[in-house]
């Protein structure tokens, strides 16, 4: 009886999202036992073996993993499984990919993007992009999920705590599926779906060059990431990776800039649980105000730099 | 090659879904319907393939009550050659449908599944993995592009912080995101014609399959809503605010 979370990292150190994950799990009050897979992960074992309410760590280690396939994860998860009660992970698109296919191999139901969990096997979740939340309760012995990272926070370090960490071999792995390559977007803004603060921008903003041009600075004062809207992205404008929405990221900062958006719900979906939201939209009915704590009804080119230069 | 792509019949993106009274389940009586719109971006794909000769069939398939042969009409209409549809009244969940989903790969043989990455109504996104897992086979999710090789398919994948590349042994599945292509507009003349396409209908309880749901939904609720924004006038204001009242900004 214990709770297995699927850690995330990116070779080097967690995601915020599985300190996350961690306080989640606490719901249960079982033991909570963390996987990491990957190449070269003791590091990263030792990270998660400090994080307060983690009583294990099962660490997997592998030049094979070094980028991981959801059919190896699945597998490694489903052996790791045995006597756990419940099999967790955070909704990214690492989460989304794995823990689906767990939940299958396990004959299963699943539940996607938690945001409350309400008993052990009782929980709410958002449909119809997040503009109806639904109670639903699993009748299944084993607890598969992924929970919204942004509707938890983020369990703490203690560096007196040292979780036991035990090894776990990879026993096969796919012949299925080869990994042959990946783009990452370099960016100097901080990781979007954990940033304090977070400058989003629309279709609006014309080009690729003026949504760098308009955005970057305000969002350098603000030390922010950068976020877009799927016009924007599908424009060109922005990278895939920074989409905000029902079918991007979900985020939940301090501070959430919108310019230039209209305020579909699609998008919406994505912001409107963050703390508070400022809006920039030339249209006085633009929808994206009545999620907004603050808007100003004004051209963007002309308020975001001005309001760069008043940040001082 | 030969291609299955399911599809889903899901209430119209734009349409603003109400609950019912007693905050049982949502009211989605006399509401828009229409194909998933990932599902459009499955089929589309599917027959860009089938343009480019790598494909010699498509065939659509749904699963639900007899009024979801509209998404598959709006398949035959887009290009599909043929569809299927597996009926029940059984409320269906990811898990079912994956798993009548592989009784129909099980007598087709497809060498590649497409679908939606997500339904915009239970937004799980779960499908498409479940059913790899129960088939054994390889899975490439949130696919912004796809080529065929020998054997095998090419997939980039959209992954937090850029895309990823993934070679697939066939057979395999793999789920649509939006960017991976624009699907065209269904005109007035295909859709007549596609009504003369025959769809071969199955009952689910002919597969001798458990699809029944796992997951009881106790409530609907709308989500917490946020006051009602003020309108400030200049960006100083608004500096202002940010710093005293919410401090959240230096
Ligand atoms: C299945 C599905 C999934 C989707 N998922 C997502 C998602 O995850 N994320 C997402 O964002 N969208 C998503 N969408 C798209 C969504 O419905 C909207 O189309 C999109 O969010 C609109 O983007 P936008 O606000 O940039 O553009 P628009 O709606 O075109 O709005 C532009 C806004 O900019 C304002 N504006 C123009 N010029 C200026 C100026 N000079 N100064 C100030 N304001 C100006 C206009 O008044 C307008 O309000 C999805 C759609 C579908 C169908």
């Amino acid at each position: 009886m214990s709770v297995l979370i699927l850690a995330e990292h990116d070779g080097h150190t967690l995601k915020q999202a599985t300190y996350r994950a961690v306080t989640a799990a606490q719901h249960w009050q079982l033991p909570v036992h963390v996987l990491v897979a990957g190449h070269t992960t003791a590091a990263i074992a030792q990270e998660a073996a400090a994080i307060q309410g983690v009583a294990q760590v099962i660490q997997v280690d592998a030049a094979v993993l070094a980028h991981p396939l959801a059919e190896d994860i699945a597998d490694l998860l489903v052996r790791a499984g045995g006597d756990h009660t419940v099999i967790l992970a955070a909704h990214t698109a690492f989460g989304k990919n794995v823990l689906p296919r767990v939940a299958a191999l396990l004959d299963v139901a699943m539940l996607s993007d938690v945001v409350t969990i309400v008993g052990p096997k009782t929980y709410v979740r958002p449909i119809y992009a997040g503009s109806i939340y639904a109670t639903v309760e699993s009748i299944d012995a084993l607890q598969v999920l992924t929970i919204r990272a942004s509707s938890f926070a983020a369990a703490s370090v203690s560096p007196g705590n040292a979780a036991p960490i035990v090894m776990m071999d990879v026993s096969t792995t796919t012949a299925h599926v080869r990994w042959l390559g990946q783009v990452h977007n370099v960016s100097e803004r901080p990781e979007l779906a954990s940033a304090r603060v977070v400058v989003s921008g629309g279709r609006s903003l014309g080009s690729a060059e003026k949504f760098q041009v308009v955005l970057a600075p305000l969002a350098e004062k603000l030390d922010a990431a950068l976020g877009a809207t799927r016009a924007a992205v599908d424009a060109g404008f922005a990278p895939n990776d920074i989409q905000v929405g029902q079918t991007g990221t979900v985020v939940a900062p301090e501070l959430y800039i919108a310019v230039g958006i209209s305020g579909a719900v699609q998008h919406t979906a994505g912001m409107k649980d963050s703390k508070v939201i400022v809006a920039i939209n030339h249209d006085a009915d633009a929808a994206i105000f009545q999620v907004s704590d603050y808007y100003l009804v004004a051209d963007l080119f002309e308020t975001v730099p001005a309001l760069t230069e008043a940040l001082g | 090659m030969k291609i299955l792509v399911a599809v889903k019949r899901v209430v119209d993106y734009n349409v603003k879904v109400r609950l019912k009274p007693d905050g049982s389940d949502v009211d989605i009586a006399g509401a828009k319907m229409g194909i998933n719109p990932f599902d459009e971006n499955a089929i589309e794909e599917a027959l860009r393939l089938k343009e480019r000769g790598h494909v010699s069939e498509v065939v659509a398939v749904t699963l639900g009550m007899a009024a979801c042969q509209d998404v598959l009409r709006h398949a035959l209409a887009m290009g599909a050659d043929r569809a299927i549809l597996v009926e029940t009244d059984v409320l269906l969940q990811p898990l079912g449908i994956a798993r009548l989903l592989k009784a129909v790969v099980e007598r087709e043989q497809p060498d590649l599944i497409i679908l939606g990455k997500q339904a915009i109504d239970d937004d799980a996104g779960q499908t498409g993995q479940m059913l790899a897992a129960l088939l054994g086979v390889g899975q490439g999710t949130f696919i912004s592009a796809v080529d065929v090789h020998e054997g095998e398919v090419h997939v980039t994948r959209e992954v937090d912080g850029g895309t990823e590349t993934l070679a697939l042994r066939l057979p395999a599945v793999v789920t649509a995101d939006l960017r991976l292509n624009e699907p065209r507009y269904v005109k007035l003349p295909n859709l007549m014609m596609a009504k003369k396409k025959p769809i071969q209908t199955y009952q689910a309880v002919d597969f001798g399959i458990d699809a029944s749901p796992h997951l009881k939904q106790l409530t609907v609720a709308n989500p917490p809503t946020r006051k009602p924004g003020i309108k400030l006038d200049s960006v100083q204001e608004l500096v202002e605010k940010l710093r005293t009242e919410k401090k959240v900004i230096g």
